[in-house]
């Protein structure tokens, strides 16, 4: 074969996921004004099979390790385990979505459509070794997501929330694209490796770190950490993930969250690696604010959306304790978090899609009352998953945090101690406000006016998997947690 | 001083004269003509820099396609003068000196950084008619992935546009 062909053939097996994603995306808006409006929901499981082949391609995009098109794409073990985590955490919210949107009256192709190009571009951030290529992999997952926020376009507070997501948002990729300019500035390049190279040898030409690399680095944090939601940049997220149709809540407090962490682990460890004892404190002061933050303000919700909002937030912090370590250890245990974060924030989100109703009324942690008598595994489910998000023993989220404070703890440095410490007071504030849930699900009298509708086959398959993921990662973690070190070492390997 | 950096010096106010008039002026017509200014302005700054195809590019482009859908936005829409929010008072007091700083702070860096010597011996030398070819080199065989990537992403703003702007039945 000639070796151009050959060498774009290999290119393309290694985009594998990305390419499947983007045909079924094309396959639905092409499908769409073909099928009937009461039918639309078919291509909702035409979407869903998207998702499922590409999270079988990425075996193939594995196959072919190495960089592809000009090293702007690196194939490892670590863009592959952040490929899985996103596909399944995007599979489990179109499951959830496809009664949800049935219900709302928004049973749309384009809705499916900008979930799977959303992916694509969260499939790009995770694999991008070049800043330009992260930055259209993050425009695309940003401005799919600005739109899914305001699918409910009847709706005032959904509408609100896009319009607050999308102007916040541009202004924080602003920053980010800003960072990249300074960071040409200072090295001359945008490949994430070269930056890297070329620090070190500045470095140690003139002795000092160069102010346009610091510059560079900050804004780049703002950029990404108003993507990750992190204190003091986490203003947005209680209103966006309020305002947003619960299911696209689902997906944004998950895969870009997983995406986002994995190119910032790639630009900080990687790129910034010569800077690594300014970042340090950069990271810690934010895990910090952004525990202590997230969990304070959970404790006052009433809403249980924004809840789980603040929830998330406070998990952003769990994730930064184990991101400040430094080491490939830190970085594995920041990529088993994010994977069993995924499948206790989505079947979270989707117990919430499944009680909304009609208009999402029914969203007020008082609704609660009495779940457990009408409909009990439903609430064991959610007990799951809020007991994992709490970080009980033989759920994913404890051993999730477990790894990640052991993996700050095993350096051996004392800021790093006194931030598990930190962490660890923070899960114990977190107690409180997942345990009320429970509580009033099962020792409250069940309101009269709310009968909860029945479960959706749909909804019940997503939801085993979140629950069986949960189980799995708590009880069994020892096969993804060696995936996890393996993709963490291939991160330091090049 | 030599004339390039007298049209340098010209064209560098008129850009950040133009930015400012777009941000304060109260009529969006008249942010929308300052736009054009900063435009022009910035495309002249090219031609200095030894992009001419840039230069073409950004007129046609930002001063041309862009503009007039933007003047035809505020036609249709009958934007009438903007109102103004009196600032919160975090605003006024810690963001809004914190964010002269920022700007002192990177323009102070800017001037007394190496601007890449990388660029300086690399990509930037290059003038007339070669730098066409090198950016197509660029573009289509270095950075040919982002480049078919961004076709995803007007996919995505145009269906996007789509959904937001349907009618509801």
């Amino acid at each position: 074969m000639n070796p151009f062909v050959g060498d774009q053939l290999a290119n393309l097996h290694r985009l594998a996921p990305e390419v499947v994603l983007s045909v079924f995306g094309i396959l639905v808006m092409i499908a769409d004004p073909f099928v009937g409006a009461a039918r639309k929901r078919v291509l909702g499981w035409v979407a869903f099979a998207g998702a499922v082949l590409a999270l079988a391609s990425v075996h193939i995009a594995n196959h072919f390790p190495g960089p592809a098109y000009s090293d702007l794409i690196r194939v490892d073990s670590f863009s592959m385990f952040a490929h899985v985590i996103i596909l399944v955490a995007v599979a489990l919210a179109i499951l959830g979505s496809l009664d949800y949107l049935d219900q709302q009256h928004i049973q749309r192709g384009e809705y499916y459509a900008l979930v799977l190009f959303a992916a694509a571009g969260m499939g790009i951030l995770a694999g991008a070794n070049e800043l330009v290529t992260a930055f259209v992999g993050l425009e695309m997952s940003s401005i799919a997501s600005y739109v899914l926020v305001g699918f409910r376009r009847r709706s005032p507070a959904s509408n609100e929330a896009s319009l607050k997501y999308f102007l916040l948002g541009s202004f924080a990729t602003a920053f980010f694209l800003y960072g990249v300019a300074m960071i040409y500035g200072a090295t001359g390049t945008t490949r994430i490796d070269a930056v890297q190279a070329a620090l070190e040898k500045i470095i140690t030409a003139d002795q000092h770190e160069p102010a346009l690399a610091v510059l560079s680095l900050a804004l780049i944090f703002v950029g990404l950490g108003f993507k990750v939601v992190v204190a003091p940049f986490q203003v947005y997220a209680p209103d966006v993930y309020e305002g947003a149709p619960t299911p696209v809540t689902a997906l944004l407090a998950s895969a870009p969250k997983a995406a986002t962490f994995a190119l910032m682990i790639r630009i900080f460890y990687v790129a910034f690696s010569p800077l690594t004892g300014l970042w340090f404190w950069l990271i810690c002061v934010v895990a910090v604010l952004t525990m202590l933050v997230g969990n304070l303000a959970a404790l006052v919700q009433t809403n249980v959306k924004r809840m789980l909002a603040y929830s998330s937030i406070a998990h952003a912090g769990y994730i930064l304790v184990a991101f400040a370590a430094s080491t490939s250890l830190g970085v594995a245990a920041v990529l088993f978090y994010l994977a069993a974060y995924i499948f206790m924030k989505v079947g979270a989100f989707l117990i919430v899609t499944h009680l909304g109703q009609q208009d999402e009324k029914r969203v007020s942690i008082q609704d609660y009352s009495g779940l457990a008598s009408k409909q009990p595994v439903v609430a064991a489910c959610f007990s799951l998953f809020l007991l994992s998000l709490l970080g009980l023993p033989a759920t994913g989220g404890f051993l999730g945090k477990f790894f990640a404070f052991q993996s700050a703890l095993i350096v051996q440095r004392r800021s790093l101690t006194l931030l598990v410490v930190i962490a660890a007071i923070n899960s114990v504030i977190g107690a409180y406000y997942y345990l009320r849930v429970i509580i009033t699900m099962y020792f409250q009298a069940p309101s009269r006016d709310y009968t909860p509708s029945r479960v959706a086959p749909a909804v019940a398959i997503a939801l085993a998997i979140a629950a069986a993921g949960t189980l799995y990662l708590g009880i069994l973690p020892s096969r993804v947690l060696d995936l996890a070190q393996a993709a963490a070492d291939s991160l330091f390997s090049h | 001083m030599s004339i390039p950096i007298i049209l340098f010096l010209v064209c560098a106010l008129v850009a950040v004269a133009g930015a400012v008039v777009l941000i304060l002026a109260r009529e969006p017509i008249h942010s929308a003509l300052a736009l054009v200014v900063v435009m022009m302005a910035l495309a002249v700054l090219y031609l200095l820099l030894g992009a001419p195809f840039i230069a073409a590019v950004q007129i046609i482009v930002y001063a041309g396609a862009i503009m007039v859908l933007f003047v035809f936005v505020i036609m249709l829409l009958n934007a009438g003068v903007e109102e103004r929010t009196d600032f919160s008072k975090l605003a006024k007091f810690a963001g809004v000196p914190l964010g002269f700083f920022l700007l002192l702070e990177i323009a102070h860096w800017l001037a007394h950084s190496p601007i890449g010597a990388a660029i300086a011996n690399g990509a930037g030398s290059s003038a007339g008619e070669s730098s066409t070819t090198e950016l197509s080199e660029m573009l289509f065989r270095q950075y040919l992935f982002p480049f078919e990537a961004t076709s995803i992403l007007i996919l995505i703003a145009i269906l996007g546009a789509l959904v937001l702007a349907r009618k509801e039945e």
